[in-house]
């Protein structure tokens, strides 16, 4: 996978827990400027570990054995539970704003109101810009929100999405699924998402990287992946996808 | 068809927040019901009030011909069985899988205690696990399998009625797939009685005979699966099915965006 | 579907090797079970070791310092004192043992109680608690002592009283955490009683952490029996004890600092061995 312009390129990654145990094996990937990539696997196959060593992100005891991770412009991260991501302490436009004002090097006040015109973006309830609440009042969806708005602050080249929809209800996900595309077209920036859902990878993103203990086992554009796997596994996580019949949208409305 | 368990006008409250408001609802013997819902839509309330686990502020649980009251004995416990979501957490982890077994087969008398030896080898045949494992701890199994030990403990007091609450949401899909047919398998082996909850569609499409759908407490559609997921009778419902992301087909060419 | 392949059970012996593996890893433990094993030897053989009797007096020899003879010297009564150090280690840690086992189980006991069932027996154990614990513990202990008059009976109703509160709180939390688990929720499912679900499936889990409290729990214990013995409302002379033993040596502090200094080092390495033995022990259980 070669492109033109890349603003991420991950060459011979491996990672090793303290005990020696191989966690992730010579991935090698890049991203172009405005493009998406899909990383998709079950758990234990080293996708969070990858994504989060771009950020230098990894959890004690694991280490980067091997390999060189370039990246071009700002990487902002976005993670499977927002509310974990989130100061409980601290009233989320406040906390918005904050980081805001660090990242972009502006007053107060014009932090504020990039805050809120943040907020606008990622259609959030217009009553936050009167009255600030704390992530314990707000729902799953709408921290997740705050939580993109948070990254997006950062103005980054590249959004790291780490199974962002994952602890979300089936419509909310929806929703922030069509916020991230929506937001990417809008601001152009580069997306890796790493999911375990297929069908997720191949909505947003126009390629994938199926990931098994830690390598790469394939790789490709979304729709020739998905139809015509040539990797065992891969087929297998096809077939693991729960059909479901089509349904007459129309009825009765 | 008869009527296996009969929910009437069942209603909890936590404070202020109502978690179930004014449910009814009928299982059919022999038949799998599946719950669906989005999280606080009181699915796992109803479960575990009809487990006997939550004791409803109004309504009734009805089995076969007798009303569940606040106390239920011996013989109305064995008769509902549950299996839960986090399969880290459902076995005792300080229990081997010969004492999780054995203590439900002997508290309820299934077996003398000679024979349970016997009996906990079979249930785990059923559930695919090797016999051998009997003397491990559960942290020894991975969460597939002890998902699997977790209904064998279920099965092995012979309950009229298994409830399954999300019992697949924790597992990868591979595993979960496993489970499913696990699932399918006994159904039509041992005629079960099932209600399948679960908040993914493409789960309950792949276990339920009939299907109901749960938001803020209350029920708003119950329907025969093919009904339910061609022709579905709420917006909200078509709501649901509309959120999930499908997988891109091949009749639809270059239909990814 | 394929059934699911198991290496073969683990051998019994194989086990054994593990868990002294995961010991000989956790050098706390290891330590601390040496210290303890050396004291409580030379507590219970102390007969076998020592040629004098704690209580002989020798007006000759009084005062002496530590020689071949006498090896940490004599007393002001010409008393070997080696041999009433580890006879003191004979009385002071016979009654750290026996004073803590009917709070241990009353503790651990109530503790799953409250933190199982919650609701009214919660807050009736958290009063009782709550009221206890705004009393000084050395007030209570002074108290009763003086109540029952000086000797070991004090010590072991003052322990009945108040040793189980710390169980009790510690348990209470952790069976209340544990009680949200689905395995409870699996066995309240069968229709398991209560008070069984606590002995068969709390218990097993909330021990581990009860026995780490109990070593911390004996270092205070240790350390109250001794300050009574000093104050002379505990352990009644002649029988050796090390409180009673400080407070003999204090007036020859100047002249013979061993006196004293010798059993206060006892109760020090006492309470290091068992807060080493607990600390490991946490650590081995913590890692699993």
């Amino acid at each position: 996978m070669i492109s033109m312009n890349p603003i991420l390129e991950i060459e011979g990654l491996s990672l090793a827990a303290k005990s020696k145990k191989q966690l992730v094996t010579n991935v090698s990937l890049s991203v172009g400027a405005g493009e998406s990539l899909g990383i998709v696997g079950e758990s234990g196959s080293g996708k969070s570990l990858t994504l989060r060593s771009i950020l230098g992100l990894l959890p004690r005891g694991v280490e980067q054995v091997s390999g060189v991770i370039k990246c071009d412009g700002r990487a902002a991260m976005i993670f499977q539970d927002p509310r974990g991501a989130l100061d409980p302490l601290c009233p989320v436009v406040r906390q918005l704003a904050e980081v805001v004002y660090y990242r972009q090097n502006v007053s107060r006040r014009a932090s504020r109101t990039i805050a809120l015109e943040l907020l606008e973006m990622l259609g959030l309830p217009d009553s936050l810009k009167h009255t600030d609440r704390y992530p314990s009042q707000l729902s799953g969806g709408q921290c997740q929100r705050i939580v993109i708005a948070i990254a997006l602050a950062c103005k980054p080249g590249i959004l790291l999405c780490d199974e962002p929809t994952t602890a979300l209800d089936v419509t909310v996900q929806q929703q922030i699924i069509e916020t991230i595309t929506r937001l990417q077209s809008e601001l152009g920036f580069a997306i890796v998402f790493v999911t375990h859902n297929l069908a997720i990878a191949a909505a947003m993103c126009s390629k994938l990287c199926v990931m098994k203990e830690g390598k790469i086992v394939e790789r490709g554009d979304s729709l020739s992946l998905l139809q015509n796997p040539q990797d065992p596994y891969t087929q297998m996580l096809i077939n693991a996808v729960l059909p479901l019949p089509e349904f007459e949208r129309s009825a009765g409305v | 068809m008869k009527t296996a368990l009969r929910i009437e006008n069942l209603s909890v409250h936590y404070g202020k927040f109502t978690a179930l408001d004014n449910v009814s609802l009928e299982l059919q013997q022999h038949t799998t019901l599946g719950l669906v819902g989005e999280s606080g839509s009181g699915k796992s309330t109803l479960a575990r009030v009809i487990a006997g686990l939550i004791t409803p502020d109004e309504g009734q649980v009805v089995l076969g011909s007798q009303t569940l009251g606040k106390k239920r004995s011996r013989e109305q416990h064995k008769m509902i069985q549950m299996i839960f979501q986090n399969p880290d957490s459902s076995l005792n982890p300080k229990h081997t899988i010969r004492q999780i077994l054995a203590e439900a087969l002997l508290f309820h008398k299934i077996v003398e205690r000679s024979g349970v030896d016997k009996r906990c080898k079979e249930l785990l045949a059923r559930v695919h696990i090797d016999e051998r494992s009997l003397d491990r701890y559960p942290h020894e199994f991975s969460g597939g399998q002890r998902q699997r030990i977790a209904i064998a403990r279920a099965l092995s007091v012979e309950p009229s009625i298994l409830i399954a609450d999300e019992p697949t949401s924790a597992l990868d899909v591979s595993v979960q797939l496993s489970v499913l047919e696990l699932f399918n398998h006994l159904k039509s082996e041992l005629n079960l009685t099932l209600l399948f909850i679960s908040h993914d569609l493409g789960v309950i499409n792949a276990i339920s005979d009939t299907v109901a759908v749960m938001r803020h407490g209350k029920v708003l559609e119950i329907n025969p699966k093919e009904q339910f997921f061609t022709h579905p009778e709420t917006s909200y419902s078509r709501e649901l099915l509309a959120a999930v992301t499908r997988m891109p087909t091949s009749n639809i060419e270059g239909g990814i965006s | 579907m394929k059934p699911t392949l198991l290496d073969l059970p683990l051998q019994a012996d194989d086990k054994n090797k593990r868990i002294i593996n995961r010991i000989l890893n956790t050098p706390s433990l290891l330590v601390g079970s040496i210290m303890l094993i050396i004291l409580v030897g030379l507590a219970v053989l102390a007969p076998f070791i020592s040629p004098y009797h704690p209580s002989d007096q020798n007006l000759y020899a009084i005062l002496q310092p530590p020689s071949s003879e006498h090896w940490l010297g004599t007393d002001q009564l010409g008393r070997d004192l080696f041999t009433r150090l580890i006879y003191a280690a004979r009385t002071d840690l016979k009654i750290m043992v026996l004073a803590e086992i009917i709070p241990f189980c009353t503790g651990v006991f109530l503790g799953m109680l409250a933190g199982y069932y919650g609701k009214w027996i919660d807050t009736l154990i958290t009063l009782v608690t709550d009221t206890f614990i705004a009393f000084p513990f050395y007030l209570i202990v002074i108290i009763v002592a003086f109540a029952s008059g000086a000797g070991q009976r004090g010590l072991y109703i003052t322990f009945i009283l108040v040793g189980w509160i710390v169980y009790a709180r510690v348990i209470k939390g952790l069976s209340a955490s544990f009680r949200k688990q689905e395995w409870v929720a699996s066995a309240q499912t069968l229709g398991i009683p209560g008070v069984k679900i606590i002995l068969r499936h709390l218990l097993p889990n909330v021990l581990p952490q009860a026995v780490v409290v109990l070593m911390t729990d004996m270092v205070g214990l240790l350390v109250a029996i001794v300050t009574l013995g000093y104050l002379g409302i505990g352990i009644a002379p002649p029988t050796p004890d090390w409180g009673t033993m400080i407070s003999d040596g204090q007036s020859f502090i100047t002249t013979a600092w061993w006196l004293s200094a010798v059993p206060g080092l006892a109760v020090v390495y006492t309470g290091i061995a068992l807060s080493l033995v607990g600390d490991g022990l946490a650590d081995l259980w913590r890692r699993k």
